[in-house]
């Protein structure tokens, strides 16, 4: 037993070193660029990949090939960090959070097609290191020495990290610049140097991490999404800006996988999440981490005020309505099919939208609760028997009491906070879809998820959807104009405000959450149906991904905005589908260009036009009042 | 002889606020000039707006004959314009040494070069703390660490956010002797005053701004003879 004990504590400590590495590679870059890097995960599988060519290479039997490949392999992996970031981020560093974080995550989708088109589909098998391929028997146990090594590097580079930051000029200027960017560039220190430094040393970690990985497993095209969620984990519990933090938090993680697999060998995940939801509700900014420096919003400007529907626009929104439902009576089968798509799509967006818009809660994990809502329903027809009826019934009820357990820990925190927890929370329903295999059929699905007789045609499932989601869109509408909708709005503008007032935020932005959950829970319920199976990639990331693109597109700050840009994006992408096999390198360059000519969104946009019009217009003395109430 | 600092015309906005309309006046080499007027009138965002903190709308602002207006922040600070902000901004976490560290750079002619040790001089207190955070230090203490960071850069005009703001009085008195000594090493200054007394002991000359407008340039001295002036933009 004591032994057993004592090598899953090795493996876990190995494997935390890689995690570690990406991590506090993540965490140091958002503390100076305030950009949440999803691309990181990204940098550690170009890390491995760059590793096991260069390796290969120069002879992965030789010690200096070996080591030499992984160190260059690590500098190769920077120079990239510093192409993203000067090509890309830095003319987004004024853009709002959520359009940096899109960009970046349009970043993995253009390295997910490199990566296809440079090394293929099939997993690369890593060299073993030169020197390292033996055991030590510890205990009765072999352990191979590679993983020792391993072990030792986390501590070694915490403490190469630590000497950095408290050593050297760069690094006061890193932790002075996390602090206040704009004093330190006051202070005559070029932040554009400090910024690229800083992410391709960064970028260098995660590449170093990668090719670190290689004798221990393959290199795959999979491996960027699934370490960014669990780095993300490691931020969030470690606490972000926390290099220390970030260990202690791998190591934990690490840990509990070596021996959640041991012992419950379906639920390792549900185990992380456990954990963080531990040190979560105990520590809320993590186990290192400190509350975020002041709650004033820094530079964001005000949302522009969101107005319920004029005349006009209602009799537009009407007249789409009617169009919809005259579309059978025109469109052939196709067509009909991919708009009964894009109505569902539409309700998904529109459940985003509503916490994202006025709830202020960006979620980067919405697809959870649409999943959940087609797994709900898929389950309940082939494990209850049930009908279609009471199957769409219980289905929303699935994500809503997921919405309400995994909105109360996400309450707590705001922001890219908030946004991470989503994700991780969105990657847990994932794996419990693909690892559960006797209740979800894992990654075969659940198939035969047919609707009932009388909606089978074509056309019926067709109206039948369209109801269900035009009523909820109208629903989730009033209830951004009504007083819950109020508080909510509040809440996102000033939290301590309207707590002053006597509104507990927190409970106004759970059963927001709550709300949101279920009306992507339906919209899931009624995927199900129409595709007549469900999968686990329902839940995965680049769903959540596509919910967040039709709001953004639309129009964050727009109540009809989400549904323009659900049409507007699902649109596009199946058109990309078609035309290329790459599609996902276009989408992700689409998505880059997107956030780099229109900063500030595309609605943002406009009505920075129209301001600096006004102002050309009515300059003198007409603004002279506001000067006096808005001048610090 | 040329001003050293010189802005016409200054127009400056905070999203759909005009906050600056036409702000213009000129300081010379080795002069304290003191930027008076009351909460909102625009005092703070002139500062920024030279910093390049606030981009200008429109406008001049010439630092020893060369246009700044428009370029970046570190830039401005590298041809030798100290900014001090009125929140002090102390990087909390780092000590204060560390603090002085980020605001260090290259010697530059003809002004004087300061180090830790010559500031320490200065600042007593804060020799005594050299590896305490910033966070740790009292307010009076922040205030001066916050200028000390600012001169390690070695600046040749420094702009001074109202530093006697939330002092207690016996620092106050402290701040006006060092403002005077450092007026002695030659430096210039701009400094940004709600009291009038603090602004009389330091300053040589003081432009009044209300509204984002100037409304009088000149002496201390004509200052405090014009009642009717001080009357009518300084009194609360």
């Amino acid at each position: 037993m004591f032994d057993l004990i004592l090598t899953q504590t090795l493996n876990g400590l190995a494997s935390a070193s890689s995690l570690f590495l990406v991590a506090s590679g993540l965490s140091i870059i958002f503390g100076v660029t305030r950009i949440v890097n999803f691309a990181h995960g990204s940098l550690y599988m170009l890390g491995a990949y760059i590793g096991w060519t260069l390796v290969t290479w120069l002879g992965p039997t030789s010690g200096l090939g070996f080591w030499g490949g992984v160190g260059l392999a690590a500098l190769l992996v920077a120079i990239i960090g510093v192409v993203i970031e000067v090509a890309i981020l830095r003319r987004i560093y004024q853009a709002p959070e959520l359009f940096q974080l899109l960009a970046t995550f349009g970043v993995v989708l253009m390295i997910q097609d490199i990566a296809l088109a440079t090394w293929g589909a099939e997993d690369k098998l890593g060299p073993r290191a030169p020197g390292f391929k033996s055991f030590v028997i510890l205990f009765d146990n072999r352990f191979p020495t590679y993983e020792l090594l391993l072990i030792a590097i986390g501590p070694l580079v915490l403490a190469l990290l630590w000497f950095l930051f408290q050593k050297t000029r760069w690094g006061t200027l890193v932790r002075a610049a996390t602090q206040d960017r704009e004093m330190v560039a006051a202070l005559g220190v070029n932040q554009r140097l400090l910024f690229t430094s800083v992410f391709a040393f960064g970028a260098g970690l995660a590449g170093l991490g990668g090719a670190l990985q290689l004798p221990r497993e393959a290199a795959t095209l999979h491996m960027d999404l699934s370490m960014i969620s669990e780095a993300f984990v490691v931020v969030v519990v470690g606490g972000l800006g926390s290099v220390t933090g970030a260990y202690l938090a791998a190591v934990l993680i690490g840990i509990l996988h070596a021996f959640g697999i041991l012992i419950f060998p379906k639920i390792t995940l549900v185990l992380v999440f456990l954990v963080m939801a531990v040190v979560l509700v105990v520590k809320p900014y993590g186990l290192m981490g400190r509350r975020p420096v002041g709650a004033a919003r820094g530079t964001a400007t005000a949302e522009p005020l969101l107005r319920p529907a004029d005349r006009a626009a209602k009799l537009a929104g009407l007249v789409a309505l009617i169009l919809l439902a005259a579309a059978p009576l025109v469109t052939p089968d196709y067509l009909l099919l991919t708009l009964t798509e894009l109505v569902i799509f539409a309700l998904f967006a529109a459940s985003l939208h509503f916490m994202m818009g006025p709830g202020g809660m960006a979620s980067f994990g919405h697809a959870a609760y649409f999943g959940l809502g087609a797994y709900g329903a898929a389950l309940a027809v082939k494990w209850l028997g049930a009908p279609m009826e009471p199957a769409l019934i219980f289905a929303p009820f699935l994500a809503g009491i997921a919405g309400v357990v995994f909105g109360w820990f996400c309450v707590r925190l705001s922001g890219v906070y908030l946004a991470m927890l989503t994700l991780a929370f969105a990657q847990i329903a994932w794996a419990t879809a693909f690892q559960w295999v006797e209740l979800t059929g894992g990654d075969n699905g659940i198939l035969g998820v047919w609707p009932s007789h009388w909606a089978v045609s074509k056309t019926a499932f067709y109206y039948l959807a369209l109801a269900i989601c035009a009523a909820c869109v109208v629903l989730l509408r009033v209830m951004v104009f009504s007083p819950l909708g109020y508080a909510l709005r509040a809440a996102r503008d000033n939290p301590l405000r309207t707590e002053a007032i006597g509104i507990d935020t927190m409970r106004v932005q759970w059963v927001a959450f709550t709300i949101a959950a279920f009306a992507a829970g339906i919209a899931g319920a009624l995927f199900a149906f129409f595709k007549g199976s469900v999968f686990p990639t329902y839940m995965a990331i680049p769903r959540s991904v596509d919910a967040l693109l039709m709001v953004l597109l639309g129009g964050v700050q727009t109540v009809s905005g989400p549904i323009v840009g659900a049409f507007a994006y699902a649109g596009l992408s199946e058109q990309l589908m078609k035309m290329t096999m790459y599609w996902r390198f276009t989408l992700g360059l689409s998505i880059v260009l997107l956030v780099v000519l229109f900063p500030r969104g595309l609605v943002g946009g406009f009505l920075a036009l129209r301001e600096r019009r006004d102002r050309s217009d009515k300059d003198g003395a007409v603004v002279t009042r506001l000067a006096t109430e808005g001048a610090p | 002889m040329s001003a050293l600092l010189e802005i016409s015309g200054l127009d400056a906005y905070y999203g759909r606020a005009h906050i600056l309309q036409g702000v213009g006046f000129g300081m010379g080499r080795g002069e304290v000039l003191a930027l008076m007027g009351r909460n909102g009138a625009g005092k703070s965002t002139t500062m920024k707006a030279v910093m390049g903190l606030v981009p200008p709308a429109r406008g001049e602002i010439r630092f020893d004959g060369q246009r700044i207006e428009g370029r970046e922040p570190f830039e401005i600070a590298r041809i030798g314009i100290g900014y001090v902000p009125e929140e002090r901004r102390i990087f909390s976490e780092l000590s204060v040494m560390e603090n002085l560290s980020v605001g260090q750079r290259p010697p530059r002619e003809g002004v004087p070069h300061w180090t830790p040790e010559r500031l320490f001089a200065l600042f007593p207190n804060l020799g005594r703390m050299r590896d305490r955070p910033g966070g740790a230090m009292s307010g009076g203490e922040q205030q001066m660490l916050t200028i000390a960071r600012t001169l390690m850069g070695n600046p040749r005009l420094v702009l001074l956010d109202e530093p006697s703001e939330g002092l207690a009085p016996v620092i106050v008195e402290e701040m006006a002797k060092t403002i005077l000594a450092l007026k002695g090493e030659g430096l210039s200054i701009l400094l940004s005053e709600q009291n009038l007394h603090f602004a009389g002991n330091v300053a040589d000359r003081a432009a009044i701004i209300e509204k984002g407008i100037i409304r009088f340039t000149g002496t201390m001295a004509e200052l405090k003879a014009d009642e009717a002036i001080r009357a009518q933009y300084l009194s609360v």
